[in-house]
């Protein structure tokens, strides 16, 4: 096995860990989590590896599945944006397995190991959808991790059963209205394979076909489903409220950011900028839409009373984020959108870490939980007033270069309103987070101020030090922003812009 | 007209596919009962299978299974308009399995939904939710 | 509800119908789909894995990854819903409302299913080995399989099925088939070659030709023991509500 292999092995490591676990892991937690530890520390070595391959190189890797060429055969195409994409879902994926073990034993009585099996099918799914480099494939894979991510959803706290199937319709009517799109493709062209794709729908006819155009639409709604962009979120609030809180740690930052990865990879790598902008003349309409959903995002936010909740109307007005930076037609919003993808997928980690621990030890969701947590969890409280600082935008955290770029490629196209919605949706955030660290900080002081001191009372170390990690990870990000810029976001930039 | 009834003709395989997924997207925004929902999910699923096969299929066609294909390896010259797409029937095959796992799944969160509930009538879990 | 349902399903049926209207004629063998890849395969394909069965071939080698993962689809959607549907085993089992007592055995129906089903498995075979040659392969015959089970716990009861074939035993064989189809692929890398490039088992004393062959029989054999499996432990969580007791 030569350095040739890497990008496949990101996702078999995986695969196989799921079947290992589902075979031995019944016997005791202990091994089912070892597996897991060992699949997501090799899978994310390999992503490693493939990464500081492309940057080496600076061309994409074409990896040949059964060895048959495309666009007969299946490809896999790793090129910087995936590359990324890719070490930050092994990444996420590692540290959230460290994370998993108290809570998961907690919330989730029998059978620990169907749900690592789930876990690991589920990370299968998602790095195999960002590798892969075949349209039709992209939706096996799509619905391996949907299928998956059902299962660990409705495995939550109380009764997440009704809004599971909420999910599941959304889920499906997304991914048929994406394999329906693709099916208008293979109609009006004859192949799957993604660089065959943009080879010929360039030709002069295919850019003036009505079912290429109504292709791309379709597949765009079917995209925008998948990620919950307003206003088609309905499902995603509750969903992932009521989900335990590995579940959320895991899906919360990954599911949304891969979907808004494939959406720019076909937007750039089966159409093009041409197409995209120019034949459709409705990318301002997009990022109207997208500003709306900022606004909607944060004021929902601003009005809940459950941590979990308000951390998913978040990830909505994030959604709206990376959407209009795509949709803005020009670089500093791309670039913007690509940074995001990294650093909102950290930062929602973060957050989703420490809320989870805290639910974990206080056993409250409300924002009665916080009341106080500096003296009972300092590292905790830490880790998320320093998440809080990077969704608000606070530099040197990463949250702050991202926005910056994102404000700047809406002014350069003179989008007043995105600009308008990014600003008001830090001031939002601003006011969530100040408010809550507020009680967290002078909570148990102003109330009865005269009671004994809460213990000290922190989550286990298993728990702590992936929170750690990801929370410096924002901040080491952050500082390396122009070298991650130039390295690897310019490079993702397609020609033409 | 004389023109429009051709056009009809011509593609009818299509129609038929595109309002099967109309009845069932329609059936999944606006059925009360979930266990209808699903069923409209499978019709769905099905339209779109109708729409990749049709897309393969040639007039004249047989089955994408070579003639003679014992034996004489490369002996007979092969026609490739004499054998359906066999591509479309591949990667229906593949949507016929999620579907029925996607089925299976809505239906095990369906008995779940009904043990808790006592009720597969989406307005009646609305309410029972919110007391 | 029912008006924005209507408006939505109106909306999406404008844009098909737009779409519809580029769209080649129905049958003819010159549209770009037929004309482009697929004419490759129907030439190819026999020469290549010496399977004449060209969905075969596509399904099980040149688009084998795809099946890979629509094999562990199936194997996901079973783990889903055996982790949803059965109880767990700290909470006391709430009142099963009383299921309709069974009358008895049925002895024309248990004497034609006892005929029946020894016939079913070994056409199911069949079906699995001449997926090379004619309509067949793997899922046919797994579910083929699946349903002579399904047929047996329906004659008799799931109780008597389920001693003979456990739950454990079905989960097993379900990532078996799995593990079967990874494996090989994984076995090609080992070999030096690239993931499921069914040309590295020609170390075993084959053509490479026949290795694809080979290789392809290797796979669907993995798909039909897990659709088998999953088939029936679906059926077994759903009928009895994830009791395994009685169902239906």
């Amino acid at each position: 096995m030569t350095a040739a292999q890497f990008p496949i092995l990101i996702l078999i490591i995986p695969l196989l860990a799921a079947f290992a676990i589902s075979l031995f892991g019944g016997r005791r937690d202990k091994l089912a989590y070892g597996l897991l530890l060992a699949a997501m520390s090799g899978s994310f070595y390999a992503a490693l590896q493939t990464l500081l391959l492309v940057l080496e190189t600076n061309i994409p890797i074409h990896y040949r599945l059964g060895g048959w060429a495309p666009p007969y055969g299946i490809e896999l195409v790793i090129d910087h944006l995936n590359a990324m994409v890719l070490c930050l879902v092994s990444g996420c994926a590692l540290l959230t397995a460290i994370y998993s073990l108290p809570t998961v034993r907690a919330e989730i009585p029998d059978r620990i190991h169907h749900y690592y099996t789930l876990y690991c099918l589920l990370v299968t799914g998602l790095a195999g959808m960002v590798a892969t480099g075949d349209a039709f494939n992209l939706y096996v894979l799509l619905e391996i991790s949907a299928l998956s991510s059902y299962a660990m959803l409705a495995r939550g706290r109380g009764n997440a059963y009704y809004a599971t199937f909420k999910y599941i319709i959304m889920g499906t009517i997304g991914a048929c209205f994406y394999l329906l799109g693709v099916g208008y493709l293979y109609i009006k062209t004859g192949t799957l394979n993604m660089a065959d794709l943009f080879r010929l729908l360039a030709e002069e006819e295919m850019q003036q076909s009505i079912t290429i155009r109504i292709g791309f639409i379709l597949i765009m709604i079917g995209i925008w489903i998948k990620m919950a962009f307003f206003p088609l979120h309905g499902w995603l609030p509750n969903a992932y409220t009521r989900a335990s809180t590995t579940t959320s740690c895991l899906i919360a930052p990954l599911m949304t950011k891969v979907s808004v990865y494939i959406m720019l990879r076909l937007m750039f790598s089966v159409f093009s900028v041409e197409f995209v902008y120019g034949v459709i003349p409705w990318h301002e309409q997009i990022v109207w839409l997208a500003s709306l959903a900022i606004v909607a995002g944060s004021i929902s936010a601003l009005a809940q009373r459950n941590l979990k909740k308000m951390l998913t109307y978040i990830i909505v007005a994030e959604v709206g984020y990376m959407v209009g930076g795509a949709w803005l037609a020009n670089e500093s919003g791309l670039a913007g959108t690509v940074y995001h993808i990294l650093s909102d997928a950290l930062m929602t980690l973060a957050l989703f870490m420490a809320v989870g621990a805290i639910i974990h030890k206080t056993g409250k969701s409300s924002f009665a939980a916080m009341e106080g947590i500096f003296r009972k969890m300092p590292v905790t409280s830490a880790v998320f007033v320093l998440g809080g600082f990077a969704i608000i935008g606070i530099p040197p955290t990463c949250g702050f270069f991202s926005k910056w770029y994102l404000i700047r490629g809406g002014i350069e196209t003179g989008q007043w309103l995105f600009v308008g919605a990014l600003l008001f949706s830090s001031l939002i955030n601003a006011i969530i987070f100040f408010r809550l660290i507020e009680r967290a900080y002078f909570g148990d002081l102003s109330g009865h101020g005269h009671g004994p001191l809460p213990e000290r009372d922190e989550a286990p170390a298993v728990m702590l030090v992936p929170m750690v990690v990801t929370a410096a990870a924002l901040v080491i990000i952050g500082l390396y922003t122009s070298e991650i810029i130039g390295r690897i976001v310019l490079w993702t930039i397609p020609a033409g812009l | 007209m004389a023109d429009f009834l051709p056009y009809i003709v011509a593609k009818y395989n299509y129609w038929a596919a595109l309002v099967l997924l109309l009845i069932g997207l329609y059936g999944m925004i606006a059925k009360n009962n979930l266990l209808k929902k699903v069923i409209a999910m499978s019709i769905f699923q099905s339209a779109i299978i109708l729409f990749y096969v049709s897309m393969g299929d040639k007039k004249g066609s047989t089955i994408p299974i070579l003639l003679h294909g014992h034996g004489e390896h490369g002996a007979l010259a092969i026609d490739p308009s004499q054998y359906a797409n066999p591509l479309p029937h591949v990667l229906m095959l593949t949507a016929i399995v999620v579907g029925v796992s996607t089925l299976g799944v809505a239906l095990a969160v369906l008995q779940k939904i009904h043990r808790v509930h006592g009720t597969i009538e989406e307005d009646e879990i609305l309410e029972s939710i919110e007391e | 509800m029912k008006k924005i349902a209507l408006l939505i399903t109106l909306a999406v049926g404008a844009l098909l119908i737009l779409a519809a209207e580029d769209f080649p004629r129905w049958g003819d063998a010159h549209a770009p789909a037929n004309d482009y890849l697929s004419p490759y395969y129907i030439e190819k394909s026999l020469e290549e894995t010496a399977v004449p069965n060209i969905v075969t071939a596509v399904l099980a080698d040149y688009r084998g990854y795809d099946t890979m993962f629509e094999t562990t689809v199936i194997f996901c959607a079973g783990i889903t819903v055996l982790t949803l549907l059965r109880r767990t085993q700290r909470k006391a089992p709430k009142a099963v409302r009383p299921r309709p007592a069974r009358q008895g055995a049925d002895v024309i129906l248990q004497s034609a299913s006892r005929l029946l089903v020894p016939v079913m498995q070994i056409f199911a075979l069949y079906v699995l080995a001449l997926g090379h040659h004619s309509p067949g392969g793997g899922f046919q015959a797994g579910v083929i399989l699946g349903a002579s089970f399904i047929l047996l716990a329906l004659s008799y009861d799931l109780k008597t099925m389920l001693a003979r074939l456990s739950e454990n035993t079905l989960l097993r064989l379900s990532a078996l088939g799995v593990i079967i189809y990874a494996g090989i692929g994984a076995l090609c890398l080992l070999l030096g070659d690239n993931f499921l490039a069914y040309a590295a088992l020609k170390v075993f004393g084959f053509s490479e030709v026949m290795a694809h062959s080979h290789g392809i029989l290797g796979v669907e054999l993995g798909v039909a023991v897990t659709v088998m499996a999953i088939m029936f432990s679906l059926y077994v969580d759903l009928a009895s509500g994830g009791d395994l007791d009685e169902g239906l």
